[in-house]
């Protein structure tokens, strides 16, 4: 360096950083150990989900009205549900759409969010007072209502399910968007950009995005964890993803009707899978929250 | 204070308007109106658009929400389609239903979590902390439908303790406080379990948060007792932040009403609201999202309220 600057007489400005820009925060990530367990656990449920099915080769829709609700048995590792099917292959079929589904429906709630996020927070007062009483609004109507009210007029499916979530789900990431944007849009490195000329496009994506990301990746793997769960109680309520492919939601409310009979097997797989599957990703978010430094609290 | 709640209600009113505007426009935009449903398989053109007659329907939709925003006004929440009944009368016995539960549920999970989380924050990094930690983790995580399902398998099926679901035993004409209180144990139970685990991680940290300040070591060397320390000094303060919480979870509270309804069959607002929905019910389903959104914003309101008498520093103005 003083070699450098003896050479060439002059002061190196580039603060080029030895490693790359999120280097440090991916370094705590990794030492993290509800890192590991999240992944773990996530792991072990996609896994489940998307390399059972060619392994255990066994329809989840072949119907054996001989063979109805059975305990777990060799045959049927976990038992049989009230049409005879194999509990094991529906919960490793329905696990894929209710994660695909639950994972599609929060990346579109945070696309949604984060340009709306973005375009009040440094979008200008008047734009900001306005956007802002929209999030408002939308907090103050319990979103369950809302979802459950769309659904019952539209026939509900995979594709719809994506976008109804993702337009209900959005305010609270716009909300932290907005938060980190107005405290990033006063530092100097924003300012220097603006003095150098800068469009406020430019600006916004260049500058404020990338500084709040780990306010973005902590939020959107909350948000995941939030819309899977949102998923299956919808298919629960039987206003979410259509029969007759098997969802985990749906096939608990099935397993509702069944409990005089104590078939157990019907009530714990879909709702052990389901948890695992959030728990993982809660700690992920968690472990992702400390590793970006964010004092980011979830809203309950 | 007069003037705090004067503020906000003026605050509120473009709100819940905007509100009422936007729910009527989105329930009467959607395709497939109340008469198809009511209909079913004998719906004729001829016939839908005679209950679309008779219901208002065919009138262009900017008239239609001001006579009904007229209405609302004046108290009048309109004919319920399908229920035979007024919204306002279904809205009555319904809403005290979910209320009891959904507040009878804050109640206790406040006392639980404020406990657990002080004890947790007394005792950091005891064993009973670290297993209250995780327990609290696997709870914040748990879908609430199949918290209930488990409840009810256990306690209603397998021990026959308590009943499955609804508020009173059917054959009984005159049911006794105490045959509604048995009624309520397992839907509370379920929506405190999910509750808590939220709340006392939140008095946990915020407790640890409070008892390392200055003020706490001065009053230990002022020879203040461990029980008045820990609750007049430490927790009043740690109590704030909990306060505007549970204002910020109520639509939360109630989206789980939906759910715990469900599951219990419990006749409250949001099995109310799950039928009417079925049903295309659109003075009912108007009804309920215009309460709720009103519940809401008194919900904030009084948080706001009894955040400026725990917290004398709060100075509205």
């Amino acid at each position: 360096m003083s070699a450098e600057r003896a050479a060439t007489g002059r002061v190196a400005l580039r603060a080029a950083p030895a490693e790359g820009r999120y280097a440090r925060n991916w370094k705590t990530l990794r030492r993290h150990p509800l890192t590991w367990a999240g992944a773990a656990g996530l792991g072990f449920i996609a896994g489940l989900c998307f390399l059972g099915p060619p392994v255990y080769q066994t329809a989840p829709t072949a119907v054996d009205i001989l063979h109805t609700l059975r305990p777990p048995s060799a045959a049927h590792p976990l038992g049989t549900d009230e049409l005879g099917r194999d509990v094991l292959s529906r919960l490793m079929v329905g696990g894929q759409l209710s994660l695909e589904v639950g994972f599609a429906a929060a990346m579109t709630s945070l696309v949604i969010g984060i340009a709306y996020g973005l375009a009040a927070g440094y979008g200008g007062r008047w734009a900001d007072t306005v956007m802002m009483r929209v999030v408002d609004l939308l907090r103050a109507v319990p979103g369950l209502f809302l979802l459950l009210f769309v659904n019952s007029v539209f026939k509900p499916s995979a594709a719809l399910l994506v976008v109804l979530i993702g337009f209900v789900a959005w305010h609270p990431v716009s909300r932290l968007v907005r938060a980190e944007v107005l405290s990033l849009r006063e530092r100097t490195y924003v300012e220097a950009s603006v003095a150098a000329g800068a469009s406020r496009l430019r600006v916004a994506l260049r500058h404020l995005l990338p500084n709040a990301v780990g306010t973005i990746v902590v939020t959107a793997t909350f948000g995941i964890a939030d819309a899977v769960l949102l998923v299956a109680a919808l298919s629960f309520l039987g206003l979410g993803l259509p029969p007759p492919a098997p969802n985990w939601g749906a096939m608990l409310a099935t397993s509702m009707s069944y409990l005089p009979q104590n078939a157990w097997w019907l009530v714990y797989p879909p709702g052990v899978a389901l948890l695992i599957a959030i728990v993982s990703v809660n700690f992920l978010g968690d472990a992702l929250r400390e590793a970006f430094d964010t004092r980011l609290r979830r809203d309950l | 204070m007069t003037r705090l709640v004067l503020r906000r209600a003026v605050e509120a009113t473009p709100t819940l308007l905007l509100l009422t505007f936007l729910s009527f426009v989105l329930i009467h935009i959607v395709p497939g109106g109340p008469a198809t449903a009511m209909l079913g398989d004998q719906a004729t053109p001829e016939l839908v658009a005679q209950i679309n007659h008779a219901l208002g329907l065919d009138k262009p939709l900017g008239v239609q929400y001001l006579i009904w925003l007229g209405h609302l006004l004046r108290g009048d929440f309109g004919y319920a389609y399908t229920y035979h009944e007024t919204v306002l009368r279904l809205i009555i016995t319904n809403l005290p239903r979910t209320l009891t539960l959904v507040v009878t549920a804050i109640a206790i999970s406040h006392l639980i979590a404020i406990a657990v989380g002080i004890y947790q924050a007394t005792h950091r990094n005891s064993w009973l902390d670290h297993v209250l930690t995780g327990a609290v983790y696997f709870l914040y995580s748990m879908p609430s439908f199949w918290l209930g399902i488990i409840l009810v398998s256990i306690f209603a099926y397998k021990t026959g303790w308590l009943p499955a679901g609804g508020i009173t035993n059917p054959t009984d004409a005159h049911p006794s406080l105490g045959a509604r209180a048995v009624h309520l144990v397992l839907p509370v139970a379920t929506l405190v379990l999910l509750t808590v685990a939220g709340w006392s991680r939140y008095v946990r940290s915020s407790m640890i948060e409070a008892l390392v300040q200055d003020y706490i070591r001065t009053a230990e060397a002022k020879g203040v007792s461990r029980g008045r320390l820990l609750v007049r000094h430490a927790f009043k303060n740690a109590l704030l932040p909990l306060i505007t919480l549970v204002g910020l979870s109520l639509p939360i509270l109630f989206s789980g009403a939906v759910i715990i309804e469900t599951v219990f069959n419990y006749p409250g607002m949001g099995l109310l609201f799950w039928d009417a929905a079925g049903s295309r019910d659109y003075p009912v389903l108007l009804g309920i999202v215009v309460i709720v959104g009103v519940l809401t914003v008194l919900g904030n309101l009084l948080a706001d309220v009894l955040y400026g008498w725990a917290d004398p520093r709060i100075q509205y103005d």
